[in-house]
């Protein structure tokens, strides 16, 4: 099946994996493996880029990246764990199209980086409610807070 | 009959602003045209340009990219013009008044004639509620 | 960059009812790049959502959209039943099967009708639009409103069809195959529509591929991608129908799959009624009394693709996270291909072929395009030149 062989060829990357069913498995992988995985995914494999998931939770900022494999049904999602103060990743943009909005809606909505994108700045063509504030983050009691 | 009741006294002409919306109200003004209800025997027309219109209808909540816009527009207005609030979104910005970009119902905003409520408003009820408002002036 | 003339359609303007600006670059009649321009539409949607209970949140899903206002209630449906992991009974999956597929028709049909009306084909668009009234009629009679049915729950549905309404559905699935024809004839035989849109707005495989881009917009190009059948949920494993695809890629192909398409859906909802007839009357929910920590992702096949919902969930009432993906988020990126390089007159239908939703793509902030970086005009501009119907000509550099 396509995900042993995903597993094989990338065993130090994936950290951990989780299979709530036959059509849904997600993938926790090293955020600095996302491009190879992905691009592997993409070009090799042919899954197809849904799209990516940003949350802030405690641990940090999470993204999921979320692929089909069409034809059979599966999803995949990829996890990724990013840092709490300084959340960086490197952009998939400039591999595939699909990804170029995501993520600068990430980086509007989050405050994620991400890095060597085309074009991130200048997200919102005019930024009257979201310059310098990111409404989707969160604040928690038990960590220090959050630079917003 | 003073003047306002003249000047709307003939076939109206009608500007449609779509704000924030979920897009129903707008199919349903749309609606509006088509051969079931067929709004034009009333002489009534949805125009390209806001400086042609005597009727602003506006729906949807507006949010704060579309309050700019939609002062502008009605500045643009040949007055006196009416304006017509439609739908839940309009009349008082239903369920997305809560949301971080609302930047209040269209009347915060620029003076309203007439609501019509309703999410969507019926075709009935939009072409009920633009007669009312016509009988009033 | 030589000279090139900037052509600005929207944001507020006749052709389309929802707020969008395009801005068409030309040189000459041929368009040499598009750019889009959103947030007239922004509501915070995925923000608001994690304010409302799991009941709540499907009245504010489907008000995300009001033409695919099934689609999303049915993805979060799924999702969150993924989370639950819960099996609804058959007679909510005929339901939802139901709902789903008339909306796809009053879909299709008003897509049908607004293409023809952006190439001055009107009788087209009054016609598919009176046709759509009577399916309409259905959704009042079974849900109670034309569109934003609230039909939809976790573990089942509302309202049950009864089986007294039956004949009354089936009325009108015959006049919708009889009607379907006359569009049909009126597309295919037409000499001028197929002048207009042949070989106009070309996306080929390998660009939907880059642009991951669903739903019909991809079955035009020969990719065979249906959610319904790749990933059955609901009744769809249940019955039997073909997924319509068509090589050419064009205008036309898009107009082709989705005027097919319709046929399908009536055939799927033919034999759900008679899946409904089998089943007990007022079967239709599945009480569910908790939903615990984790997340799930649903996807469905909206009429214009593929639609994605992700929710997360702490054990609370409602959902951490919801994160909304729609087809035309994907789809109408596109645009960058399906228009360049085709003269401006063709513009309009090309960007239309793909039936954006801009609702839908904006319920979240979506991004604008300025790789050139310089600021072509300001805001007050923009509104002054929106009369697009006059399309007004303004010098750029
Ligand atoms: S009032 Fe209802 S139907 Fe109209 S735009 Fe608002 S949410 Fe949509």
């Amino acid at each position: 099946m396509v995900l042993n062989e995903l597993k094989k060829t990338f065993a130090k990357e994936i950290l951990d994996s989780e299979a709530r069913s036959k059509r849904r498995v997600t993938l926790r992988i090293d955020p600095a493996a996302l491009v190879p995985i992905s691009v592997h995914l993409f070009r090799e494999l042919g899954f197809r880029f849904i799209i990516a998931s940003a949350l802030h939770t405690k641990k940090g900022f999470e993204i999921y990246y979320h692929y089909s494999y069409d034809g059979t049904g599966l999803i995949l999602n990829l996890h990724v764990i990013l840092d709490q103060k300084k959340p960086e990743i490197e952009s998939l943009s400039n591999m595939f199209e699909s990804t170029n909005w995501i993520e600068r809606e990430m980086h509007e909505l989050f405050g994620i980086n991400f890095l060597n994108h085309p074009n991130l700045d200048q997200l919102l063509s005019e930024g009257n409610w979201a310059t310098g504030e990111y409404p989707y983050r969160k604040r928690f009691k038990s960590n220090e807070e959050v630079q917003t | 009959m003073g003047f306002k009741s003249y000047c709307f006294k003939k076939s109206l002409w009608l500007f449609h602003f779509g704000g924030a919306s979920c897009n129903n109200c707008d199919i349903e003004i749309l609606d509006c045209l088509t051969p079931r209800y067929d709004l034009e025997r009333f002489g009534m027309l949805l125009v390209g340009s806001i400086r042609h219109a005597d009727v602003l209808l506006v729906n949807g909540s507006i949010n704060k990219k579309d309050k700019p816009r939609l002062l502008e527009i009605y500045e643009q207005a040949p007055k006196p013009v009416l304006v017509v609030a439609i739908g839940a979104c309009g009349c008082t910005g239903g369920i997305f008044a809560e949301g971080y970009t609302f930047a209040g119902p269209v009347d915060n905003i620029i003076p309203v004639d007439a609501y019509i409520p309703g999410c969507p408003p019926k075709p009935e009820a939009i072409l009920a509620g633009i007669v009312k408002l016509l009988g009033k002036n | 960059m030589s000279k090139q003339t900037l052509i600005p359609i929207g944001p507020y303007h006749p052709l389309q009812e929802e707020p969008e600006l395009f801005k068409l670059y030309c040189d000459g009649e041929i368009v040499k790049d598009v750019k889009w321009e959103t947030g007239y539409n922004h509501r915070g949607i995925e923000k608001l959502a994690e304010q409302k209970s799991y009941d709540e949140v499907f009245f504010l899903v489907e008000r995300i959209c009001g033409i695919c206002s099934t689609s999303h209630p049915f993805a979060f449906a799924t999702s969150v039943e993924e989370i639950v992991g819960v099996e609804i009974t058959n007679r909510a999956k005929y339901i939802r099967t139901i709902i789903g597929e008339l909306e796809r028709i009053h879909s299709h049909l008003l897509w049908v009708g607004l293409a023809g009306h952006f190439l001055g084909y009107n009788t087209l668009f009054m016609w598919a639009w009176k046709y759509r009234e009577p399916v309409l009629d259905l959704f009042e009679m079974i849900a109670g409103n034309r569109n934003n049915y609230a039909m939809f729950k976790v573990g089942g549905v509302r309202r049950d069809i009864e089986n007294q309404k039956i004949p009354a559905i089936e009325k009108v699935l015959s006049l919708v195959k009889k009607k379907t024809d006359l569009l049909v004839g009126a597309v295919m035989d037409d000499p001028v529509f197929h002048a207009r849109t042949k070989g106009v707005g070309v996306l080929t495989r390998q660009d939907i591929l880059d642009f991951a881009a669903v739903g019909p917009t991809a079955r035009a190009s020969g990719v065979d991608i249906d959610v319904r059948r790749d990933d059955p949920y609901a009744a769809y494993p249940l019955v039997n129908w073909k997924v319509i695809t068509a090589k050419a890629g064009d205008v036309f192909a898009k107009a082709e799959v989705r005027l097919l398409e319709m046929y399908e859906s009536v055939f799927i909802i033919e034999q759900c009624l008679s899946g409904l007839k089998k089943e007990k009357e007022g079967d239709v929910e599945v009480k569910i009394k908790h939903i615990p920590e984790g997340f799930g992702t649903g996807h469905t096949e909206a009429p214009r693709g593929e639609v994605f919902h992700f929710v997360l969930s702490d054990g609370s009432n409602s959902p951490a996270r919801h994160k909304i993906r729609a087809p035309s988020y994907t789809n109408i990126a596109t645009f960058k291909k399906s228009c360049v390089g085709q003269s401006i007159s063709d513009a309009t239908i090309s960007l239309a072929a793909v039936d954006p939703c801009y609702c839908c793509t904006e319920r979240l902030a979506v991004a604008i395009d300025r790789q050139s970086g310089n600021r072509i005009m300001n805001a007050k501009e923009i509104i002054s030149h929106s009369a697009s119907i006059t399309n007004k000509l303004l010098q750029h550099e």
